[in-house]
């Protein structure tokens, strides 16, 4: 089950694909820090992706930071080794940090489900948005966009005018 | 015969089988989808299934490309003819597999 609305980031230390390793006390400058439960094998996060890579460059210099997760099992999901999540994020680019939960304690923590799936944390890092990007994979038919419209109530001072919706993607692969 | 192979842990199959009987009523065809439910990496293999969903009409997968992946329990990447990603089948693919 995820954490509650309110709850705080939970502590985390991982290796991203720059080389270099992230803690949650890394992104402290950010006035909000979306993290995305995400992988480089469903078709979900391929779908959502260049969403997702555009919401990380438009907001990127108003303070927003978006790390992207994958806590996959790589054993059975090959696609998802930290070797390919590098490709992956050299390939198309990325805008934001891709971290590998190679112990899947963060997702753990999160109480993630899915991929792609949104926690997005205030500055005090109490979590104000939990769930999809938007409101279809298919983008030209998308009416409500989320996570955008939650990371512009908190930039204003508000409340995001939806808190919490329904992750629709691959279920996260826990390790047996 | 036409197959519908999933894996409950893929979300994507009711709105695949959906959009399957969409195509079948358009082309006035009555044929009864075969759902096969695929529950462990040892099933897969056995039944080659490449992700869910997979749907073979006649034994023939719709997506040749696809249907040599290795046989896994996960989600089926399809490429739509606007080249984006998408968890399902394109109708155009549906079509041309049951013309």
């Amino acid at each position: 089950m995820s954490i509650a609305l309110g709850t705080v980031t939970p502590s985390f230390k991982l290796p991203g694909v720059d080389g270099n390793d992230h803690a949650l006390g890394d992104f402290s400058d950010a006035k909000l820090l979306a993290l995305v439960q995400y992988c480089n094998h469903c078709p979900y996060v391929l779908a959502w992706e260049d969403r997702l890579i555009k919401l990380a460059r438009d907001y990127a210099e108003r303070s927003i930071r978006v790390v992207a997760v994958n806590s996959n099992d790589s054993a059975r999901y090959l696609e998802d080794s930290f070797e390919r999540m590098k490709e992956r994020a050299e390939e198309l680019d990325f805008p934001f940090d891709y971290l590998f939960d190679a112990s899947q304690s963060l997702a753990r923590a999160l109480g993630a489900e899915r991929t792609p799936e949104v926690f997005l944390f205030d500055e005090e890092r109490r979590l104000r948005y939990h769930g999809a990007i938007d409101d279809s994979r298919d983008e030209d038919a998308v009416g409500r966009s989320y996570l955008r419209e939650a990371i512009d109530a908190l930039l204003a001072g508000e409340e995001p005018p939806v808190a919490e919706t329904e992750s629709v993607g691959c279920t996260v692969k826990w390790k047996n | 015969m036409i197959e519908l192979l999933y894996w409950e842990g893929c979300p994507s199959h009711p709105e695949a089988k959906a959009l399957l009987e969409q195509v079948l009523a358009e082309l006035g065809r009555d044929d009864q989808i075969v759902m096969t439910e695929v529950r462990s990496d040892e099933e897969a293999e056995r039944l080659r299934f490449p992700g869910s969903p997979t749907i073979r009409v006649d034994g023939r997968d719709i997506d040749a490309m696809g249907a040599s992946g290795r046989p896994s329990l996960t989600c089926r990447i399809y490429h739509l003819p606007n080249g984006r990603v998408s968890p399902v089948p394109s109708r155009e693919q549906m079509e041309a597999a049951l013309r």
